[in-house]
């Protein structure tokens, strides 16, 4: 299956897929340090997403988000794509200035956690299987 | 997107490295947020300025770009973690201060103004009616857009940075005249007397109506310092980043079908939602900072008593040093208050050092929950320099 959307940020990558339901905050919502989700309650809370290809609804939560995704990839712990159905300019912002291919306009519902996904950004297209 | 010559050289990295890297988000977010081209913009305020926000690679990254960033416009910077001058006294650490002034070093390296406040517009950043500018900081956002009659998104710190460095902004979302009218109307029948009314009314209309554009009617009069209240509060509840104001504030809006009201009760409940500590061990006021009349009221209030708590007075430096010179400055700190330049109780490291916050901040009391688990109390100056000096 493949599914097309819009590039917001080039590259390509290949990774397990890690989905979450809810938005995600990186700012106070992620552990730069371990990769790991660490807002309480949220449905990815504990799982690592260093390496996976991290796919959710949108964005949330403060501007400093962006430095966060800049940190991540600089400490080595960074997912490696980001697939949204919207995205929003934390997210935009983070991706283009940590280098990491992202697409958005994805139904991310139709993306299970495991899957094995291939993100051509440039082409807009997220490969499932 | 369109690009002109100059633009596209900018992208290719004929202007160096910063440039291009500024061009490539601006561009991108153009093309995410359906801009036909990039405007020229004459301001910047950037925000993401604290180290305790920042982290070492939010200084790695200003670092980078200030090697071979210059600024093209004017551009002035939020609140640090700390009082640039006054650290010790305010009980920051050398570690956290030596890192605090590389970032400051990193943006001064790149031409920026390091004025560190969240009112710009109180030192000097104030573009005239209609300019297009590319501001940061939510509070400050709100007041060029509704307040000055500014066009500029709710910009985050690199995008606002990537402004400056180019002095352009792609034409989307509120520099577009269609996108700037008001979306609801709010009926205020509540009295609004002081700033702490004022918050409360920002902290009901932002929790009712969300993002949306209100048109605000019945508030026969409201002061700059009562405007600046508002404008935190309401993007802080809601998120929205331009009001109007009935009579007050300068853009014409369409008036929308779609009407709420708020009443006194709403007030008076928000008032409460914002305290839920019964004493107060840690005082701050001037969340956005103090204009120079509420430090002369703070220093009228403060004059021949004692502080027997922590408290801060959070301003700009250029509005300390005006106030050094009149006096007021002398008799707040006879009477034991600190003053925080550069910084604010909401972006200083305090998490920890105290329980419970007084503040006639309504923002002021969402981030003192959120970053710092403190309790809160939401009173207006008078009463709080009152409990403080009990």
């Amino acid at each position: 299956m493949i599914l097309k959307g819009r590039k917001v940020y080039k590259g390509s990558a290949r990774g397990p897929a890690l989905v979450s339901s809810e938005a995600v905050s990186f700012y106070g919502g992620v552990d730069p340090a371990t990769g790991k989700v660490v807002e309480k309650g949220h449905p990815l809370e504990g799982q690592v997403i260093t390496g996976k290809v991290l796919v959710f609804p949108t964005g949330k939560g403060s501007t400093v988000g962006s430095y966060i995704i800049y940190d991540m990839k600089k400490r080595g712990t960074a997912p490696a794509a980001i697939v949204n159905n919207e995205i929003e300019t934390i997210i935009a912002v983070g991706a283009i200035i940590a280098e990491i291919p992202c697409v958005d306009k994805i139904d991310t519902r139709r993306i299970k956690t495991g899957d094995m996904l291939t993100v051509d950004a440039d082409k807009g297209t997220v490969k499932v299987g | 997107m369109q690009l002109t010559k100059e633009e596209k050289e900018m992208l290719a990295g004929k202007h160096g490295r910063a440039v291009k890297s500024s061009m490539d988000i601006l561009v991108s977010l153009g093309e995410i947020f359906g801009a036909k081209r990039l405007i020229d913009v004459s301001s910047v305020q950037i925000a993401g300025v604290s180290y305790d926000n920042l982290g070492e690679s939010g200084l790695n990254y200003l670092s980078d770009l200030a090697k071979d960033g210059r600024v093209r416009v004017l551009t002035t910077l939020n609140p640090a973690g700390m009082d640039m001058e006054n650290w010790k006294r305010l009980g920051i650490s050398p570690e956290f201060a030596e890192k605090q002034i590389r970032v400051i070093e990193a943006f001064k390296r790149m031409g920026v103004v390091t004025t560190c406040t969240c009112t710009p517009y109180f030192i000097g950043n104030v573009p005239h009616f209609g300019e297009h500018v590319a501001w940061s900081e939510s509070s400050a956002v709100c007041y060029a857009n509704s307040v000055l009659g500014l066009k500029t998104n709710r910009e985050g710190g690199p995008s606002a940075l990537a402004s400056a460095l180019t002095g352009k902004t792609p034409e989307s979302g509120l520099h577009l005249d269609r996108n700037r009218q008001a979306e609801m109307v709010v009926n205020v029948a509540a009295r609004m007397e002081d700033v702490t009314d004022f918050g409360a009314l920002g902290y009901v209309i932002g929790k009712k109506i969300g993002k949306k554009i209100p048109l605000i009617k019945g508030v026969e009069k409201a002061s700059i310092e009562q405007l600046k209240s508002f404008c935190a509060s309401i993007a802080t509840y809601g998120g929205t980043a331009l009001f109007h104001m009935e009579g007050i504030t300068p853009d014409r809006t369409r008036v929308p079908k779609q009407r709420v009201g708020v009443t006194q009760k709403e007030i008076d409940a928000a008032k409460k939602d914002l305290t839920d500590g019964e004493e107060a061990d840690f005082f701050a006021i001037g969340c956005p900072h103090l204009s120079i009349r509420e430090v002369e009221e703070v220093a009228r209030l403060l004059s021949g008593k004692k502080v027997k708590k922590e408290m801060w007075i959070c301003v700009a430096r250029p509005i300390k040093r005006i106030a050094d010179q009149i006096g007021y400055s002398k008799a707040i700190e006879d009477a034991g208050a600190k003053f925080a330049c550069d910084t604010c109780m909401v972006v200083a490291p305090v998490r920890g050092r105290f329980k419970c916050l007084g503040t006639d901040s309504a923002k002021g009391c969402f981030y003192a929950r959120g970053r710092h688990s403190f309790r809160t109390r939401f009173r207006n100056i008078r009463e709080l320099i009152e409990e403080a000096t009990r």
